[in-house]
């Protein structure tokens, strides 16, 4: 076809690792048309931003193109010279990325970043470039589109920075876009809105796309085509409609059925059993800022309660307050039945036992320059008192415990681990202190489908072996479908609605809980325009096409 | 706004508490310094009646703690005492008492005014060169013009500071002579003559701080490269150039500021050497006279202006280094 905008031909990309190159493409072909929407989907490692990137000429430091060729209308992209890159980059080839907050300068203002391309480019003077993004801003349905632009990205919301980005990246009207996570980082709610945002305007100016994701349910609603990246190779490629309901590849089909993980319902609690963990009428502040308003639940043995709401719902501080780490102003904690002091510097060592946590970012959890079974070992030396042999039996049971092979990971160092292994040893080291509850703060959200999949399952096996309590905080309503007894849900402080987990997900709901239910993306194309027509928001981004032309 | 102010208000006061705490201790060391002024100025011959008159005299006969509040009392309002050497001891040793007494700050202005101009022309160039070069560095990162960069600058600080001095001396004042090897500048020479007078004990100093602030520019800016929005200036297709000075440098000028600071404080505290060898009546020299000659006021009274120097600049570099973050000047 003449309309061919992108051309990508046995693709290989390598990346240094010490003194050899390592294969991270190897041999992918990719054609987009002049205003189609092509999604790439994968796992982390699937190498889907590395040919995002390379569709634009570009390749970060440490990885180069070994073969294969890229043609962008017509222009040999990886031989073309750096300037001509640079010309085609910004103006005809423009780039989303996945941190809006941490890819716009925060030395700038939103508007001074906007300019920048068209004018360094010859495209707009300054004038008629701000001009210009204030109508941007104005489709993309930002708030006080006339003045948002003179703010500092750290002024501004993660989800309005990501749909300032993307009136950045439409500054000089591009023919292609690439889009990299560009959600990934938001609140379903937000993400939403970014989403139709995005959808809109690269429809109305007829832009091309490369829609890169792991959320199948996201590109479903973005893309005309998808193809799946398995580890730097092609899996397969097919319409949108096509691949959702008849993927042919095993790996694909196992994609699709990640959200299929239910746990079966569990009984209903007694009446008039203690709770392991009871929150009551907790009040708490970061210095004169409340944060946390009244808030009571209970966690029973052996069970699930997943706490759910948008970042800033004060999920977290919740679980800072059961842990001690922030003492609340007003209300108590009791374990047990048994008030615990507020601080936890005045917990004894039993009290600070039964109270464990898990961390979102393994990464980060996890000392960087100890072993595995020194990491693990602390808190069985610290809490349980054992010592040399001891100590290093325990710790293999342990590591046996989250099936990872002891021998195997007991002197290695976290850097040599994957984010799920990692997230297993954050695992284990909990245990280690052989808890009655543990806090699991968004455990899952740093992971891929699949390898979440497994610390979901991992968690659940847990719990039924060990009757072990959860406190599950998290965005994802998948994750609360497939391993919730009971929601909490929280908003701006508050507990809005609280039950049991069928209760919750059956109207009729709190009208905050309905918003948050129905943003979550399904696996139906039509999800989000449906959606958007049910809330009658669908033509909001029209009214200013016309002006524009 | 108010924060940024709390926190600048918070720094001066920690910056006038290091004085104080600074100021026991330049009196303690000076005052454990081996000798002693009445022996030093009276000679072997000395009876002990003199001395103890001297010492009497200038009040040395006190418990050091009073005579500690006294100098910090007189120091607060500005009186930093009289000079030792500068005073007329004739009396003491029988001959008619007739000079008058030079306070240490008539004895230290002038000289302080000489190394403040010396500080000033060298920052001057330094500043903006080591910057400059800093933003080369980066741009051409690991070219053969990095690599000439850092062997220039780390050669020149690692020589000594009078080998330098004559290095240049040699190069423009001997074989090429354009400007003058000797400093000798006095009251009431004109700022041109004084400019180019000062100018090769500049260009040495230049020599030695550049090496600092250069390699620091050039780390700070490789270290915001990985930035994600440094990526996306780059996807933007912005030059190089633009990219590095633009995007980059203003994200770190706060580890700039302070090694600017830093070798600024250099300037005025440590170019002893460079006067010397340019006799260059700068307060360095002043400085090392007073010690040789037990004069504890002036001494003192040096040390104090260094160590003030040194917390004044350091307290700029951090307030600028504040105010250089966004977050703080226009919190949401």
């Amino acid at each position: 076809m003449s309309d061919l905008l992108l051309k990508i031909r046995g693709l290989k990309i390598e990346g240094r690792s010490d003194e050899t190159w390592l294969p991270i493409i190897n041999g992918v072909d990719l054609d987009l048309h002049k205003g189609e929407v092509l999604g790439l989907i994968g796992e982390s490692g699937a190498g889907k931003s590395t040919i995002g990137l390379a569709g634009m000429g570009f390749t970060r430091d440490g990885v180069r193109i070994s073969d294969g060729s890229v043609e962008f209308d017509g222009i040999d992209l990886v031989n073309a010279s750096a300037e001509t890159k640079r010309k085609l980059l910004g103006t005809r080839i423009a780039y989303v990325a996945q941190s809006a907050a941490a890819s716009f300068n925060p030395a700038h203002k939103l508007i001074d970043q906007h300019t920048e391309a068209p004018v360094q480019h010859g495209v707009m003077s300054r004038s008629e470039s701000a001009a210009d993004a204030v109508e941007l801003y104005r489709r993309l349905r930002l708030p006080n589109p006339e003045e948002i632009g003179f703010r500092y990205p750290h002024q501004v919301s993660g989800g309005q920075l990501q749909r300032a980005m993307t009136a950045m990246a439409m500054s000089c009207r591009p023919d292609l876009i690439i889009f990299d996570e560009p959600t990934t980082a938001l609140d379903v709610t937000t993400q939403i809105e970014v989403l139709a945002a995005i959808r809109d305007i690269v429809e109305q100016f007829d832009t091309a796309a490369i829609y890169i994701t792991h959320d199948l349910a996201v590109v479903a609603q973005m893309a005309d085509r998808i193809k799946v990246l398995l580890k730097g190779d092609e899996v397969e490629e097919a319409e949108t409609r096509e691949m959702l309901s008849h993927p042919k590849e095993d790996y694909t089909k196992s994609l699709w059925a990640v959200r299929e993980f239910k746990r079966p319902q569990k009984r209903v609690v007694a009446s008039g059993a203690v709770p392991v963990v009871s929150v009551r009428k907790v009040t708490a502040a970061y210095g004169p800022v409340k944060v946390l308003r009244n808030v009571s639940f209970d966690i029973h043995e052996g069970r699930t309660v997943a706490v759910v709401g948008e970042s800033g719902s004060g999920k977290s501080t919740a679980a800072r307050c059961i842990t001690g780490l922030l003492p609340p102003l007003v209300g108590s904690i009791m374990v047990d039945g048994v008030e615990m002091p507020a601080d936890y510097r005045k917990r004894s060592k039993d009290q600070l036992r039964q109270v464990q946590m898990i961390y979102q970012m393994a990464d980060t959890a996890l000392n960087p320059r100890k072993t595995i079974g020194e990491i693990i070992g602390r808190p069985v030396q610290f809490y349980m008192g054992l010592r040399g042999r001891d100590r290093r039996r325990r710790v293999e049971q342990l590591l046996d415990e989250i099936e990872l092979p002891a021998d195997q990971y007991f002197d290695r160092l976290p850097s040599e681990l994957s984010g799920g292994q990692k997230q297993r040893i954050g695992i284990a080291r909990a245990l280690a202190a052989e808890p009655r509850f543990i806090i699991c703060d968004e455990v899952t959200s740093a992971l891929d489908q699949l390898v979440a999949e497994g610390i979901l399952k991992l968690l659940a096996r847990l719990q039924d072996e060990l009757k072990l309590s959860y406190m599950f905080i998290t965005h994802d309503l998948a994750t609360v479908r497939s391993i919730a007894d009971e929601v909490v849900v929280m908003k701006e402080g508050q507990v809005i609605e609280q039950g049991p987990k069928d209760e919750m997900f059956r109207p009729p709901h709190h009208a905050y809980t309905d918003l948050l239910l129905s943003s979550v993306p399904e696996m139906d194309p039509d999800w989000l325009t449906n959606l958007l027509a049910e809330r009658g928001v669908d033509n909001i981004g029209d009214a200013a096409v016309d002006k524009m032309g | 706004m108010s924060s940024v102010f709390r926190i600048i208000l918070q720094r001066i006061a920690l910056g006038v508490l290091t004085l104080f705490i600074v100021s026991i201790v330049i009196f303690t060391a000076v005052n454990m310094l081996p000798g002693d002024f009445a022996q030093a100025i009276l000679g072997q011959a000395a009876t002990p009646e003199a001395i103890a008159a001297i010492r009497q005299d200038l009040g040395l006969d006190q418990p050091p703690v009073s005579r500690y509040f006294t100098w910090l009392a007189g120091a607060v309002q500005g009186d930093l005492g009289s000079s030792f050497a500068q005073a007329n001891f004739a009396s003491f040793v029988g001959a008619e008492s007739g000079g008058t007494e030079v306070t240490v700050a008539t004895q230290i202005a002038p000289r302080f005014a000489n190394t403040m101009f010396l500080a000033g022309v060298t920052a001057c160039i330094a500043v903006p060169f080591s910057i400059f070069l800093g933003v080369l560095a980066a741009l051409y990162r690991n070219s053969a013009f990095d690599k000439a960069a850092n062997v220039f600058t780390l050669s020149s600080i690692s020589s000594p500071e009078f080998f330098l001095a004559y290095v240049l001396i040699l190069f423009l004042a001997v074989l090429n002579p354009v400007l003058p090897s000797l400093s000798n500048i006095y009251d009431g020479m004109g700022f041109g003559e004084r400019l180019q007078k000062t100018l090769l004990p500049a260009l040495t100093l230049t020599l030695v701080v550049t090496a600092h602030m250069m390699r620091m520019t050039r780390a700070a800016i490789i270290n915001l490269l990985a930035s994600p929005y440094i990526e996306m200036a780059r996807l933007k297709g912005i030059s190089p150039l633009r990219v590095i000075v633009k995007h980059a440098l203003p994200n770190a000028l706060a580890p700039i500021i302070n090694v600017v600071a830093l070798n600024l404080a250099y300037l005025i505290t440590g170019v002893v050497v460079v006067e010397v060898v340019f006799v260059y009546p700068g307060i360095g020299q002043l400085f090392v006279d007073g010690v040789k000659n037990r004069d504890i006021p002036l001494v003192q009274a040096c040390c104090l202006i260094f160590a003030a120097a040194y917390i004044l600049l350091n307290l700029t570099a951090d307030i600028m280094s504040l105010l250089s973050n966004p977050r703080l000047r226009h919190p949401k």
